[in-house]
């Protein structure tokens, strides 16, 4: 059976600068997976080639076995590619429910629907309602999304994401900016995920990587260092450098 | 009890949405959508306004053709977010349409809208597709230059245009063969007006469909719409095309009620005028467009009268006190003032 993602060869430079240096890596279907990395690495440049919102120099990017190289972003997302944004990137305007719903409806293919009122495509909103029900954001559904604390607005983020019902999810420092205090719901968000969503996430905090993960791949200057399981990566001499050597600098 | 409440309460509640005692979430969501009783209001003034202005009914023709020209331009200004100062070339290009298939065709107004209104499309159409690629400033940029581009086409092609003399000969058969166009403007604003509803009817439908949510999700956050899978190009190129449809047929109005179309159809001063209205009344909820374009060209008639040479002055004015103090226009005002009541008790 062939994974959920893979990329071959993937390269990317602008100029002499190499962003992402000849990457081969394997997403299993259901995995957990990490990506880490000390800043600059290339973690979110990896991230925005898998999703096409930068194009590779070279290689091949393979979603269920299907080449996706040549596929607009858009394109990709109707074939089960889902993705978080470090920054939030939100619809701040529109309510909590309005900002899944939107995800919900291109998914399933109403969002360019003109001449029938929202309510008419009531499937969408319920939908995105039971989404809101499992990560508990269901109480500020009707809040706009700019009124509502950093934390939430992480949740509504993830929740987004999974409204495009996707088989692989790309989450973007999931809990970055946020206090630990909220952090943790997040972390329960994420660990109560669906089982057959292949999950990889992009993290700085390692306590959650270790918690989270069972495969972790680490990337350092565009190319992969290492891959094993997070025993492994946390025995590895290498890692160690590259992360508590960067660590004791500050 | 209500007669305990003074006249004001009263109004706002009005203007409140029912508080969701016992209905859901969604249910909740879904009644936002539906028309409300305030959306009447602008319609029942119109009506009233042409019993007791019957003397500027032409005036009145002229603000209904603003109106929808606002509303065609809120789609995408207001909606979809796309900065425009070129839109005059949709209302322009369908004014000449209709009025050279008036004068050299055919005379019956209705196909002549729907004339205008084509030819517009399809200029909204072949230019968006350009144009649409870019954003920010070189959007701007380019609305601009085809807006420059057809006035001075229209200038040059003199002979199907009349050029700078403006294009004569306009006339147009009874509306079904049996509405005549009068002097006094009766038929011809309550043409207006009928034609403005059907295409508000329309508009208003559009902004409360998935596809008008999805509009506010590009304004809003276009990387994020990509990222969902929405094909964004796709969305504007759509209303672009729509937006522009209407503007001309705002312009056809303006050609049949006038019976003539000049230059400044085309003119950049349209499409400044036009977006300043819209701001005056407040983008993106449709009603600005009715509140903008009906204060200003009522501000403009009524100050000209005092200050024939000065009223620009007055409107300018007007318009930087507004931008300054209330964002959202005359219409985000209202809002603020009902959000501020509703919090007391």
């Amino acid at each position: 059976m062939s994974p959920a993602l893979e990329t071959v060869g993937l390269h990317r430079n602008f100029g002499a600068l190499i962003v992402a240096n000849d990457i081969n890596f394997r997403l299993d279907t259901g995995a957990r997976h990490a990506l880490i990395g000390p800043n600059g690495a290339g973690k979110t440049t990896f991230i925005n080639l898998i999703t096409g919102a930068l194009a590779p120099s070279a290689g091949r990017i393979m979603l269920g076995g299907e080449d996706i190289t040549g596929l607009p972003q858009a394109a990709r997302v109707g074939r089960g590619l889902g993705r978080t944004f470090q920054i939030n990137a939100l619809f701040k305007g529109l309510s909590v429910l309005e900002n899944v719903s939107l995800a919900v409806g291109e998914r399933m293919g109403i969002g360019g629907d003109l001449l029938r009122l929202v309510g008419s495509h009531r499937a969408v909103l319920e939908r995105a309602y039971a989404l809101l029900e499992r990560l508990r954001i269901a109480d500020d559904a009707l809040v706009p999304v700019r009124e509502l604390p950093y934390g939430k607005q992480r949740l509504v983020e993830i929740a987004i994401s999974l409204g495009l019902q996707p088989t692989v999810l790309l989450l973007d420092e999931p809990a970055a900016g946020v206090p630990s205090a909220e952090s943790v719901i997040i972390l329960d968000v994420i660990e109560q995920l669906p089982r057959d969503i292949a999950v990889l996430i992009i993290e700085h905090d390692m306590e959650l990587v270790f918690r989270f993960a069972h495969q972790i791949t680490v990337l350092v200057q565009g190319s992969i260092l290492m891959e094993g399981t997070p025993a492994e990566i946390a025995a590895d001499a290498r890692v160690r450098e590259v992360y508590l050597g960067e660590r004791r600098h500050g | 009890m209500a007669s305990d409440r003074p006249v004001w309460a009263s109004l706002i509640a009005l203007f409140k949405q029912r508080a969701p005692a016992d209905v859901s979430v969604v249910e909740t969501l879904v009644r936002r959508h539906r028309l409300r009783a305030v959306e009447l209001l602008p319609w029942i003034l119109t009506v009233v306004a042409y019993y007791l202005f019957s003397d500027y009914l032409a005036l009145g023709s002229q603000i209904l053709i603003m109106i929808l020209f606002a509303l065609s331009l809120d789609l995408v200004l207001g909606y979809a977010g796309i900065v425009t100062l070129g839109h005059s070339a949709f209302f322009g290009v369908g004014a000449y349409a209709a009025g050279i298939y008036a004068a050299r065709i055919c005379g019956e107004p209705l196909s002549g809208l729907m004339v205008g209104a084509t030819a517009a499309a399809l200029v909204g159409w072949t230019s968006g597709l350009v144009i649409l690629r870019t954003q920010g400033f070189t959007l701007l940029m380019l609305t601009l230059a085809v807006t420059a581009l057809l006035a001075e086409a229209a200038n040059k092609a003199s002979f199907i245009t009349g050029g700078a003399d403006g294009l004569q000969g306009v006339d147009i058969a009874p509306i079904f063969g049996w509405f005549r166009f009068d002097m006094f403007g009766r038929v011809g604003y309550l043409y207006c007006l009928a034609v403005l509803f059907l295409c508000w009817l329309f508009a208003r439908r559009l902004v409360h469909s998935p596809f008008g949510r999805s509009l506010i999700g590009i304004r809003e956050n276009t990387a994020r719409m990509h990222a969902i899978g929405s094909p964004v190009r796709r969305r504007l190129l759509t209303v672009y095309t729509i937006s522009a449809a209407l503007a001309g047929v705002a312009g056809a109005l303006l050609a049949q009620t006038t019976q003539f179309v000049g230059l400044t159809v085309l003119g950049f001063q349209r499409s400044g005028e036009i977006v300043i209205m819209l701001v005056f009344g407040g983008v993106g909820r449709l009603y600005g467009a009715f509140v903008g374009a009906s204060l200003y060209m009522i501000a403009q008639d009524q100050i000209a009268k005092l200050e024939p040479e000065f009223w620009n002055f007055w409107i300018g004015l007007l318009l930087v006190v507004l931008v300054m103090f209330a964002r959202g226009g005359v219409l985000g005002l209202v809002d603020r003032v009902l959000s501020l009541a509703r919090r007391k008790p």
